[in-house]
Parts: structure tokens; C-alpha cells; sequence
């Protein structure tokens, strides 16, 4: 196939706006008579609230409004994705360290961060639950109230859910050695340098919302049943986020904002500090107890895995992200035997969410390292391990699910080669390899609308969030392809229910697959559109004419769509419209309710060395491969990449939250919890892709941006453990931990 | 309440004459009371360089200095990097290279790339690590940011 613009390099669309600082984030807006607000919470992780004093706080001048659950209607209103369990404000109880128990709404931030000061609560501390061992003991006290969950005979616990996937029968006799352990992955934040954000306003006889959130549409579900609107009378704006990655999914505090707003008649704008969005969204820690069977000659017999994640004081998504995350927990082999329980615990903690990777990396961690140490064990070496087991395309590796549906020996084999797995490493250089899979979306829904203007150039609006992604680019290539419009002259348009169509959602490496495909659909509807008003004008059969990449095929000539366009619209000009609808349906027996769309596959290798003296880890060399199916944006992907890589070596190297006895974070904010900065980066970084045109995404695309950061604990820590002779199963692999591991043993 | 201060300042070569009050941040001028929103705000402590401006030339995050500090001075924030409409040498590389993602970052890494390549046109690899490691970014784009600052040095003449 030949591509004039899908594949090529292109520069972000929006990035103009980016590097001259006109792009406009929901922090940038500014509504007429806007109020500002803050939140209030106690230092606590778990207490009971016995009085709530505003008195003095209602004294400063410029407040005018200090909210608490009082003010809201009985009961409380609750939310959340998957269970209503989160109050708007804290009901009674204060569950996790930052849980707002009132929201105080002022004429300025500083009159409104003055007034929240003096809000007096007097609270009784309880015992907080923060770690899985203490939410599993029976003499736990229960973070989610019973009553929020009758006839679940699990409610008596803080066992949220428990997910149990699995085949075959898993038989020790068969398998020569069993490797036996247990890893920790540890509490991560997502740390967007875009702190969330939200504004709501009174509209009309209904409400807007502006947030950061990557889900407008299902924010606004949330909104309209809340405030018992009618859909059509919330409106969410969702300006492209300064970075998501996961936690900016679902809604936090804009329905507190929005009772504020009809409350006071006025638009009140709510902006986090960073410290508040640490105690807003986290990724789901996990501990996994996990058995592998093997043969001698390395053949994996049997997984056998127990993940316990570490949930917060509400669900969020994040049983689903247990669910999801954990149900190729056996990864990409073929596999005789399976057998997973996955359990979603509750905890005095922030709420986890959704995170890049989705629940996946938090088991991958523990069934590559196993695998790794069965190799060292059996002498076979770990490229080859993995080789033995890997399902070939077609393969049923999950036996009720989508087969292997990539060359994925030729992904792994690419990445040995970059960093030159068959060739002895530089003295003192150790290596490691891993791979990762993560299925795509399950179910998925979405519409848009493309068109194409009387001057030849096109307006797409979709309901993507572009939170740096860059699915507007995408997107723009797709519709400049189709209908042979210059890239340049395609406007983007998305962050409005209002006025773009219904998307389900921007998760699961889902957008360049399904809205592609929508948009594909949108631009053919134009092709056909074009093919009868053509067929008229130039008084031949319909047949006769054919649309491939924006040229028009006549029988005598060709043309490219931007310049028949005058011809077919005639004086009145005006301009076709396409809209597209793409959907995933669900399958109702299925253990997750539908099956993969695509698997995202990816393998990582590293080449490092380790300080002994501080036990630093040094990365020379990282290569990371990943089967996109196809490029659409060949820069943007390897962008993706790298940036996954970057993030991962966050929660690998020195990530983690620190909780005092009490289950405070102590580490809240950018002087104390690191992410990788420049001076993290490997050596040398290479990124590449596997290229089949075998997804079902547009061209042959396949979701990508999540898969790069599946496995890179494995791979680091493999090389880690060569290096130092002994396995670290704890992350993240900071100089500390290093440097012990490394003395403790000699 | 404690007195304004009264404060003359040049942002982007405007000038503006107005009074501060002595809490005021230089990042809540910018922001708030002037709408120079190119200037972000993330970790308010000086560790994640979103806010960053040059003040007289010099990198600061606007985060951690008094409004009524900058009296007199002249500032330059992500805005006033384009001259005539036309984007500088910075702002093109960083396109070019695919140094953007979320861009909420971008505009305290432009500005800190500037004042880089102001005192050290001809940076190594390891001076541009160093000097732009005061601003996070947590799409990940480090590698690329790098490649956009090199890529300006060799074109202004240079390879060290």
C-alpha cells in the first residue's frame, strides 16, 4: 500500500500551541465572576468525625460558602466507575489520608486557602489499614461499610472481589522443579505535571464542568445522575490534559464542585496542589505469591498464582484494573496449566485508579522474575526460556480468548539484537531481558464526525482525549489519507459533550483502533457521498467511479478529492458530512465480558552495570520493541515508547510512597518523592517496532503506548540480579535496597 | 492587610506599573492577575521547573520568587519566545524532534533550554542533561528535549 501521509513522521497536531504557551489547560480558564476554592482534610488516614466548626472560617472576608456533607442532600450522594460507593465530601468518616471533609468557596484562593485553615474539625483517629497483610486479618477493622454492598457475602471482610481465571490441572509430578516466591510492587503516583483541575458552572437550567479528566462522557453520566439532570444538560468540557496516564479516568471532586456551583449560582474553580493529586490517584500495589512449574529442558508446566492488590478506601476502577490486569497474568506462553487468584483489598489508602499498563506490570514483575530464576536454575539461557514457550501467532495461549495475534519471536528476537544478547557483554556490563503482554479494550464505543469543507479542507471532531498521546495527529493523518486533505489544514476538535459525538472512553491503548476505525467509517461515508454527487454531475454510473487515498478514479482520469470538491458542492458550497461508529460489543459469557480487541505486546532489554560502592544502577544500554501492527505516526510512536520506558523506570529504580505508622504518605510532593529526571536516562536508548499490518486498527494498526512499560522491572532486575548474584523481589531497586542485597550477602 | 507594593516590570517587552501585594508570588502575577498562562504551575516548590522565566536573563522558577522581588526587572516567559509569529530555532526543534507530548512541561522547558544555550551555546550532551535536569517531564520525552537543544547548538555554528 502506498501512504502519502500515514506512516510519516509528522509533527504533533497542537503542538504549535504547545511551544508558544497558547495551548489552554483547565488551570489556563478563566470564567466572568469565577470563584475559587479549597479543600479541607485532616491529617489522618482513618477517623472518625465528630464535629465539623466553620464558624471562623465563614468570619474571612471574601468567603462565601464553606461546604460539608451537612450541605448536601440525605444521604450523602455517592460515586464511582464501578460500585457508588465514594461520598462527595467525607460522610462521618475520614477514609484516606486527604479524603476532603468540606470544600470552602471564596472570591480569592488566598481568602478561600485562609478560611480552609480555620475550619475546625474534631475527629477521632482509628486505626488505619495500609498494608495487605493487616487488611487481611480478621480482626481488620472493615474499610467499606457494609451496607454498601448487601447480599455480598464478602462484605464482612475488606476483600473487595477476588477474580480466579485459570486452566488445565496443575501437576507437580510433572514439572522437574517448581521456582516458589514472592514479589512486591510498590504504591506509585502518576505525578502529571498538570495537577487535576475543575471548574463548574451554572448553565442555564443545567451545569458545565471543565476538568482535566480523560472520560468526559462518563463524567458527565456520573453529573446528570447526581444532580438528576437530563444528559443533554450537563455539559463537560474537557480541555486536553496535561498528562493522564491513567489517572485522570474518573471523576474525583467535580460533583463537590458542582453542588457548590448551583448552590452559589456561580462558577467555582477547584485546582489541586501536586500533594493533592498524590492523595487523589495512585497505582494499585500488589504482592504476588507465585509457583512455576518446569521441565528440565525449560518448558513452563504450570503457573500457579496468588496476587493480592492493595486497593484504596474506594474502588474507583481499580477492581477492574485486578480483574483485567491479572487475567493474562501467565503472559505470552503457552501454558498447560493455569490457575490465578486475583483479589481487589481495601484500604485506609488514596483511592487507587487506573495506570499505564493497567494492573499488568504489577504481575508481570513476578512471572518474568520467576522465569528468569528457573532459567539460572535449569542453565538454559533467558532468552531462549522465553523463546521455548512463546505463542506463536494463532496460538490459543488463553484458551478462551483471542488467540497470539502477532509475530511476537520476531518482536523478541529485535530486541535481543539491539543490545546484543548473542555477543558477551562489556567487563563489568550485566544483562536482562523480558517481555510484556497486555490485552486492549474488551468493549468499546465510537462515534465521529469528519468534514470535508467546501475549500477542501476538513473539520474532525471526535471525543478522544489528546492528553499528550497525541491522537490528534493520528486522528488528522487518518482523515488526510482518506480524503487527499493536507494534513495542516484538518482542525481537531474533541473536549465538548455538547457538540463532538459519544466516545466511550480514552483507555486501554484503545483510540488509533477505535476511533481510527470510526473515522475510517466517517470517511468512507463521505467516499459514498461523493461517488453519487460525482456520478450526477458528470452523468456517469456510480460504478464507474472509485475513491482510493483522496484520489478520485474516473474512468479517463483522476483527481484528488480537495479539488472536485467545488464541482460536487456547487455555488452554494456547504461541505459533506461523515459519521462514523465504531463499536466492541461485549460477550456475556465472557470472564471479563469480551474478549481482547488486540494484545499489545512488547519486550524490553537492558545492558547495565551496578555501582558496588552505592549501589546505583547504572542503564548503558535499553532497547525496547514493540508489535504495533502498523505506524500511523512512526515519530509518535517511538515517543510513546520511550516515554513508557521513561515512567517505568520510575516505579523500578526509586519510586514508592512512604507511610508512617499511621498510614500518612510521608513523602507527599516533588522534594521527596523522585521521578526520573534527564539525569535517570539510559546511556543509549534505541525504540523500535515490529510492523505486520496485522491489527484491527486502521491500515493494520494496533493500540500501543502502554505496552513499553509492562516489563521493564523484569528486565532491569534480571540484569540486576546477574550483577549482584543475588534477586531483589521488592520494588523499586533503589541504591539502598541495592547496595543491601549486595552486603548483606558477603 | 499588609500595603501594596508598588512594582514596575517588563513581561515579554510590555511594560506594566502596578501594585503587588508583598505575598504575592512572581508565578501568580504572571498567571493570575496578568493571564500570562504560558507559565504553569506543578510542584509550587521549585523541584519540577513549570513555572520556570528568566528573570534578567537568569533561569528562576516564578514559584519561589515575590512578585514585588522582580521590581524592576524583565521577564521572559514561554509567550515571548516567538518573534513576529514566527516560532525561534527552540520552538521549532522541539517540534521537529518530537519533544512534546502532554506539553504542560514545555513551557518551563523552553525557557530553561534558553537560558542553557545563553550562557553555553555549544553545549555536550552531558551539560545539556545536567542543565535541563531541573525540569521534570513525566510523558518521558527527556531523550528528544536533549536531541531539540543539541540540534539548536550545531545549528547556531556548533559542535563542542
Amino acid at each position: 500500500m502506498n501512504f502519502k501521509t500515514v506512516g510519516s513522521p509528522l509533527a504533533r497536531s497542537g503542538g504549535l500551541e504547545r511551544v508558544t504557551g497558547q495551548q489552554k489547560y483547565v488551570a489556563d480558564i478563566k470564567l466572568p465572576s469565577m470563584l475559587e476554592s479549597k479543600l479541607v482534610t485532616i491529617d489522618s488516614a482513618h477517623a472518625k468525625i465528630l464535629s465539623i466548626d466553620i464558624s471562623e472560617a465563614q468570619k474571612v472576608d471574601g468567603v462565601l460558602l464553606v461546604m460539608t456533607a451537612n450541605d448536601l442532600p440525605h444521604p450523602v450522594p455517592r460515586f464511582g466507575p464501578q460500585i457508588e460507593d465514594r461520598p462527595v465530601l467525607a460522610d462521618k468518616e475520614v477514609k484516606f489520608h486527604g479524603e476532603p471533609v468540606a470544600l470552602v468557596v471564596a472570591e480569592t484562593i488566598e481568602a478561600a486557602k485562609q478560611a480552609a485553615c480555620l475550619v475546625h474539625v474534631q475527629y477521632k483517629e482509628l486505626p488505619a489499614i495500609f498494608s495487605v497483610e493487616k487488611a487481611l486479618d480478621p480482626s481488620a477493622p472493615l474499610v467499606m461499610d457494609p451496607f454498601l454492598r448487601p447480599n455480598d457475602p464478602k462484605s464482612n471482610t475488606n476483600v473487595f472481589n477476588e477474580h480466579r481465571y485459570g486452566w488445565g490441572e496443575i501437576d507437580e509430578s510433572k514439572a522437574d522443579i517448581v521456582v516458589e516466591n514472592t514479589y512486591s510492587f510498590p504504591m506509585v503516583t502518576h505525578f502529571c505535571i498538570e495537577p487535576h483541575a475543575f471548574i463548574a458552572a451554572p448553565d442555564k437550567d443545567g451545569i458545565a464542568i471543565w476538568s482535566t479528566i480523560q472520560h468526559p462522557y462518563w463524567l458527565q453520566k456520573i453529573i446528570a445522575k447526581l444532580l438528576k439532570l437530563p444528559l443533554s444538560k450537563v455539559r463537560v468540557f474537557a480541555p486536553d490534559p496535561g498528562g493522564g496516564f491513567g489517572g485522570k479516568q474518573h471523576t474525583k471532586y467535580e460533583p463537590a464542585l458542582a453542588f457548590a456551583a448551583l448552590k452559589l449560582g456561580r462558577p467555582v474553580r477547584l485546582v489541586l496542589t501536586l500533594e493533592e493529586s498524590f492523595q487523589a490517584v495512585r497505582r494499585t500495589s500488589c504482592e504476588t505469591h507465585i509457583r512455576t512449574g518446569f521441565s528440565k529442558h525449560g518448558r513452563i508446566i504450570f503457573q500457579d498464582i496468588i496476587a493480592n492488590y492493595l486497593l484504596g478506601a474506594y474502588v474507583d476502577i481499580a477492581d477492574r484494573v485486578v480483574g483485567k490486569g491479572s487475567y493474562a497474568g501467565a503472559g505470552p506462553y503457552n501454558t498447560p496449566a493455569v490457575r490465578i487468584l486475583a483479589r481487589s483489598i481495601l484500604s485506609h489508602t488514596s483511592p487507587a485508579t487506573a495506570f499505564r499498563g493497567f494492573g499488568n506490570p504489577e504481575i508481570n514483575w513476578a512471572v518474568e522474575s520467576n522465569i528468569d530464576e528457573a532459567a539460572r536454575l535449569l542453565g538454559i539461557d533467558r532468552l531462549e526460556i522465553r523463546l521455548r514457550n512463546l505463542a506463536k501467532k494463532g496460538d490459543r495461549f488463553i484458551p478462551y480468548d483471542k488467540p497470539a495475534d502477532g509475530d511476537w519471536q520476531q518482536t523478541v528476537i529485535k530486541a535481543a539484537e539491539l543490545i546484543g544478547w548473542n555477543k558477551p557483554p562489556d567487563p563489568s556490563h550485566h544483562r536482562g531481558i523480558a517481555v510484556g503482554i497486555k490485552l486492549g479494550p474488551t468493549t468499546g464505543l465510537s462515534y465521529s464526525l469528519v468534514r470535508l469543507l467546501a475549500d477542501g479542507s476538513a473539520i474532525l471532531a471526535c471525543g478522544t482525549s489528546d492528553m499528550g498521546q497525541g491522537a490528534r495527529s493520528v486522528f488528522a493523518q487518518i482523515v488526510s489519507e482518506e480524503l487527499g486533505v493536507p494534513y495542516e489544514n484538518i482542525q481537531v476538535v474533541m473536549g465538548d459533550t455538547a457538540t463532538v459525538l459519544y466516545d466511550q472512553q480514552t483507555s486501554a491503548s484503545r483510540s488509533t483502533v477505535l476511533m481510527g476505525n470510526s473515522i475510517l467509517k466517517a470517511c468512507y461515508s463521505i467516499h459514498s457521498q461523493l461517488k453519487i454527487k460525482l456520478a450526477r454531475a458528470y452523468q456517469i454510473e456510480e460504478s464507474q467511479i472509485s475513491i482510493d487515498h483522496g484520489i478520485v478514479k474516473f474512468p479517463d482520469h483522476e483527481e484528488e478529492i480537495p479539488k472536485i470538491i467545488k464541482t460536487v458542492l456547487g455555488s452554494l458550497g456547504g461541505e459533506i458530512i461523515g459519521v462514523g461508529e465504531e463499536r466492541k460489543e461485549g460477550e456475556k459469557n465472557h470472564p471479563l465480558g469480551g474478549s481482547a480487541c488486540f494484545y499489545e505486546f512488547n519486550c524490553t532489554a537492558v545492558d547495565i552495570e551496578v555501582d558496588e560502592k552505592t549501589g546505583d544502577i547504572i542503564i548503558a544500554r535499553y532497547a525496547t520493541v514493540s508489535d504495533v501492527g502498523k505506524s500511523i505516526n512512526s515519530m509518535q510512536v517511538h515517543m510513546q515508547d520511550e516515554g513508557a520506558a521513561v515512567q517505568a523506570l520510575g516505579h523500578t529504580l526509586m519510586e514508592h510512597y512512604i507511610f508512617d505508622e499511621k498510614g500518612r504518605i510521608r513523602n507527599l510532593g516533588a522534594a521527596d518523592y523522585k521521578i526520573p529526571t534527564t539525569m535517570d536516562l539510559p546511556k543509549e536508548f534505541l525504540s523500535e517496532t515490529v510492523e505486520n499490518l496485522d491489527g484491527p486498527g486502521p491500515y493494520g494498526a494496533k493500540g500501543m503506548s502502554e505496552g513499553a512499560l509492562l516489563c521493564v522491572s523484569s528486565a532491569v532486575a534480571s540484569a540486576v540480579s546477574e550483577a549482584i548474584g543475588t534477586t531483589i523481589r521488592d520494588l523499586p531497586l533503589t541504591p539502598e535496597r541495592v547496595w543491601q542485597a549486595i552486603h548483606l550477602q558477603k | 492587610m499588609a500595603k501594596p507594593i508598588p512594582i514596575e516590570i517588563n513581561i515579554d517587552n510590555r511594560n506594566y506599573r502596578l501594585e503587588v501585594s508583598p505575598s504575592m508570588r512572581l508565578l501568580d502575577l504572571l498567571r493570575e492577575k496578568l493571564d500570562f498562562t504560558a507559565t504553569k504551575e506543578c510542584c509550587s516548590i521549585g523541584e519540577c521547573g513549570a513555572c520556570t522565566v528568566l528573570v534578567n536573563g537568569r533561569a528562576v522558577d516564578s514559584c519561589l520568587m515575590l512578585a514585588a522581588e522582580a521590581d524592576g526587572a524583565t521577564i521572559l516567559t514561554a509567550e515571548g519566545l516567538s518573534q513576529d509569529g514566527h516560532l525561534n530555532d527552540l520552538q521549532e526543534a522541539f517540534l521537529e524532534k518530537g519533544a512534546v507530548q502532554c506539553g504542560f512541561c514545555t513551557p518551563g522547558q523552553l525557557i530553561s533550554a534558553t537560558y542553557l544555550l545563553s550562557h553555553n551555546p555549544h553545549p555536550s550532551r552531558e551539560e545539556v542533561e545536567e542543565g535541563m535536569a531541573g525540569n521534570l517531564c513525566r510523558c518521558g520525552c527527556y531523550e528528544r528535549i536533549i536531541d531539540a537543544v543539541i540540534s539548536v547548538s550545531e545549528k547556531n555554528g556548533g559542535e563542542k
